[in-house]
């Protein structure tokens, strides 16, 4: 081991534990997946409550402002005082992060639709349930899409940090290089992949944000 | 019959919109709403698909109390356009023109055979059924907020400022296509407007609006020989009243008798009749007299090889005005366009006249001495 470079170190590295290093990157990805659709299946039907009724949306939206300003070691601390150590701590944590951009996206993508269409769709007989499945919904759906990729990115942030309380994920082979004497391979055996998975999960979404942009899709058709 | 009843709509804060208005629309009658802005002729208009609930009043239709009817029914029974337009830019053409049939949940062979029914009716080719409204220009795109309001074969129609937010030529010929669509179908059209221009070429009856009020309801003819009152005559304008004069004339009485060319003849033969009947268009019709195009000279010089025929380098995309039209639409319409003629025909597209710029100095002469005078 001496003898090689930090390089050669880490290759070596991720040869030996390979099996370990890919299983500890499911977990890490799942974790921070089960946050984000706890918080989408709260958060969206949040934001489109506060596009409705406007007068509560900004209360509700100080409120996840707020719990986004604690610091996420801050807020691991405070939930494990409450719920123990281990992994659905940390899902809870990634789940209170991603309501944020999930409820404020749903929101401004609701509001900012011209209200004509609304005008228009209700005056040739659409109920309020139609109005939102057949207008509402599918023209903010790539909005909605954007604030989900957001709060999965910032999930897998959170996620790493969560191994300080027994979550498991990269953010344990991270700790472990930490406390090694030499260990920077084994931190950069962490630290790539969670990087790797953010990165790719960010272009993902954007795809499929973009796919979902009603407009984008039209100058695609016209090409 | 629709039947408004003391209708009124009174705002928090004890602003009146709409106050006390009494009308009746017969069945396929087209009713202009006129008024300057904040006269109410939008909220009246909205309390009629229940968009705006009124403070007091009935508006009935056929003896039923459109107030008791679920609001959400009512609007699907009622076609509705909006001067914004608002087509679904997620949607096809098609989705958007069969949108309320498919609220009604209408089979989609149902529906496909009603947007192809639907586009013939507009003159857009078949293929814009598949692109998205984006695609299209602001008149193509309104022709089909137009259909939209068509597509469950509402009755009624209300339109808000349909054509405000359009070129003057393409608000023309929506004006054209839209009266045109009425007669054919027996709608009964509410229409909305600020404009008098568009109220008197469109209306059967025009209700003209101040302050929420009701000040004159009548044909534009009646209104413009016996305006009600000074809010009236001001409304419509002076220019208007004098040109009620001439107005009075029909396409009928002055047209001539046009120079006219059967299909299958060929180009030299089409310069012997110009140069006989001394005029450099001649109309083109079939065996049965119905007008198919128009060669001018221009067309025929550059085809002179001795092999087309008239139906080869005619115009087909010709405007025509029915008979019975009044004489002053048609001279508005050849200044408009920059046309040198309009030809007249029969419902049935027979050629039986032609109006000329001519007629526009009869009209200019008209105005300033008299008819007297030109007699």
């Amino acid at each position: 081991m001496k003898d090689m470079n930090t390089f050669e170190q880490f290759f070596y590295y991720l040869s030996e534990n390979g099996v370990y290093v890919l299983s500890q990157f499911f977990q890490h990805f799942l974790t921070s997946i089960y946050g984000v659709l706890l918080a989408a299946l709260i958060g969206i039907p949040i934001g489109i409550l506060i596009a409705k009724y406007y007068k509560i949306s900004n209360i509700v939206i100080s409120i996840a402002n707020i719990i986004q300003t604690i610091p996420a070691l801050a807020m691991l601390a405070i939930l494990m005082l409450g719920m123990g150590l281990g992994r659905p701590t940390v899902i809870v944590a990634v789940f209170l992060y991603s309501l944020l951009p999930i409820i404020k996206n749903t929101y401004t993508g609701i509001m900012n639709i011209n209200r004509d269409l609304i005008d228009a769709g209700k005056g040739m007989g659409m109920t309020r349930s139609q109005v939102l499945r057949m207008i509402e919904l599918p023209l903010s759906l790539s909005v909605i899409i954007g604030g989900i990729r957001i709060a999965l990115v910032v999930a897998i942030g959170v996620t790493a940090i969560g191994a300080f309380i027994g979550a498991g994920g990269l953010g344990d082979i991270i700790i472990r290089g930490t406390n090694a004497t030499n260990g920077t391979a084994i931190i950069l055996a962490g630290a790539i992949p969670t990087a790797l998975m953010a990165v790719l999960a960010d272009i993902v979404l954007s795809l499929i944000e973009r796919k979902l942009d009603p407009m984008k899709r039209q100058q695609k058709r016209t090409a | 019959m629709l039947k408004i009843e003391h209708l009124s709509k009174v705002y928090r804060g004890g602003k009146k919109a709409v106050d006390d208005m009494n009308i009746e629309i017969e069945k396929g009658e087209f009713v202009v709403f006129i008024g300057t802005s904040g006269s109410g002729k939008t909220t009246a208009l909205r309390m009629i698909n229940r968009m705006i609930e009124p403070t007091s009043g009935v508006i009935s239709l056929d003896g039923e109390n459109l107030m008791k009817k679920n609001p959400v029914a009512l609007r699907r029974s009622i076609g509705y356009v909006i001067q914004q337009i608002g087509l679904m830019p997620h949607m096809t053409i098609r989705e958007n023109i069969t949108l309320v049939p498919k609220l009604l949940k209408w089979s989609k062979d149902k529906k496909d055979d009603k947007a192809n029914q639907l586009i013939n009716l507009v003159d857009l080719p078949h293929n814009y059924l598949d692109l998205y409204p984006s695609q299209l220009s602001g008149g193509q795109q309104q022709r089909i907020g137009v259909l939209r309001a068509l597509a469950a074969d509402q009755d009624i129609i209300l339109m808000d400022e349909p054509f405000g937010a359009l070129d003057p030529i393409t608000r023309d010929t929506l004006q054209d296509l839209m009266k045109d669509l009425q007669q054919r179908l027996g709608k009964t059209v509410v229409f909305v407007t600020h404009d008098m221009d568009e109220a008197i070429k469109l209306a059967d009856r025009i209700c003209i609006m101040h302050n929420g009020q009701v000040v004159q309801y009548d044909t534009p003819d009646n209104i413009l020989a016996a305006p009600a009152n000074e809010f009236v005559r001001e409304f419509i304008g002076s220019h208007r009243l004098i040109q009620t004069k001439p107005s009075a004339k029909l396409v009928d009485d002055v047209m001539i008798k046009p120079a006219t060319i059967s299909l299958e003849r060929d180009l030299e033969e089409a310069i012997l009749v110009m140069v006989k009947k001394r005029v450099d268009t001649l109309f083109v019709v079939d065996s049965k007299e119905r007008l198919k195009g128009m060669v001018t000279i221009e067309d025929i010089t550059p085809n002179r090889d001795g092999q087309s025929t008239v139906s080869d380098v005619m115009h087909k995309d010709i405007y025509a005005v029915h008979t019975g039209t009044k004489l002053q639409d048609s001279v508005r319409r050849i200044l408009r366009r920059n046309l040198s003629n309009i030809p007249v025909i029969d419902h049935e597209q027979h050629l039986v006249g032609l109006v000329t710029r001519a007629n526009i100095v009869d009209i200019v002469y008209d105005t300033i001495w008299g008819e007297e005078v030109a007699e």
